[in-house]
């Protein structure tokens, strides 16, 4: 049982990529798990900022290089400078609440999240995978996401553009102070 | 090689549970917040995983974790900005006083 889990654990990390993959498994789990159990919260910042630069890692090895690259840009850049921000204008002290004061309804919680887990691993291990074709090695990524967003998906892209000015407008609104 | 699209997915799924319980126990919005982002990340790396290793590959995962990074984007900044004007009003960031429209 632990010699064949061990053999194939090793038949696992011969090939490079899967040794790859390991590693920044084990950034993103760790940089998760440090997020969600850090007190000060510039830290959790830190670590969150770790997991989206491992999921950027991923990227690359899944040959989607301007989603691997986006994802630096917009993840480990903006959104973590503005996460940053956010704490910095709402600072009551920094620390994240000492007691955690509800002890039942976090067991609960952990529960049932580890529940939620199970039942998606086992439907995972249960069923089958065939794998296709490996596409798009050597291609050139971003000129065919470009074509394939200008060309077939043109539609959600307009509305996307939409929505982000809405999105800036409301934000500029809400954060506007006002005056009475 | 073999198979290796079970192993992404299964790092999705972590990834999803961790936000989710982040999400749901947390008490500073601004760590609920980034919770959520760890959820939405999790369904991007699904579909960049199906979009190589799928039954039918294709670049509509990847175009489609794009549009999902963008809604993330502007979630981001309306919550934050929901956030800053809640502190100004109350002058807490804790989403337990966040009860003005409960009753």
């Amino acid at each position: 049982m632990i010699g064949d889990w061990f053999g194939n654990w090793l038949e696992f990390m011969s090939h490079g990529e899967n040794i790859a993959f390991s590693l920044l498994a084990v950034v993103i789990i760790s940089g998760a798990v440090f997020m969600i159990n850090m007190t000060r919260v510039v830290h959790m910042v830190v670590s969150i900022a770790a997991v989206f630069l491992g999921l950027g890692g991923l990227y690359v090895l899944l040959e989607a290089e301007f989603v691997a690259f986006v994802q630096v840009l917009i993840y480990a850049g903006a959104v973590t400078i503005l996460m940053v921000f956010g704490i910095m204008m709402t600072r009551y002290g920094g620390q994240e609440e000492q007691q955690q004061g509800r002890p039942l309804a976090n067991a609960l919680l952990l529960v049932g999240t580890i529940g939620l887990f199970l039942a998606i691993f086992f439907a995972i291990q249960n069923s089958l995978f065939p794998g296709g074709e490996a596409l798009l090695s050597g291609e050139d990524n971003t000129r065919a996401i470009g074509q394939a967003v200008f060309a077939k998906y043109v539609i959600p892209f307009e509305l996307v553009s939409v929505l982000l000015t809405v999105a800036f407008i409301g934000a500029i609104v809400l954060a506007k102070r006002e005056e009475e | 090689m073999d198979n290796i699209l079970p192993s992404y997915l299964i790092l999705g799924a972590i990834l999803f549970c961790i936000g989710l319980y982040g999400a749901l126990s947390k008490r500073s919005a601004i760590i609920v917040l980034l919770s959520v982002e760890l959820m939405l990340n999790a369904c991007n790396l699904n579909l960049i995983a199906f979009s190589k290793f799928g039954v039918n590959p294709s670049l509509g995962g990847q175009i489609f974790s794009l549009f999902n990074i963008t809604v993330a984007a502007a979630e981001v900044s309306v919550g934050i900005a929901i956030l800053i004007m809640l502190f100004r009003r109350k002058g807490t960031s804790d989403v337990t006083d966040m009860d003005a429209m409960k009753h």
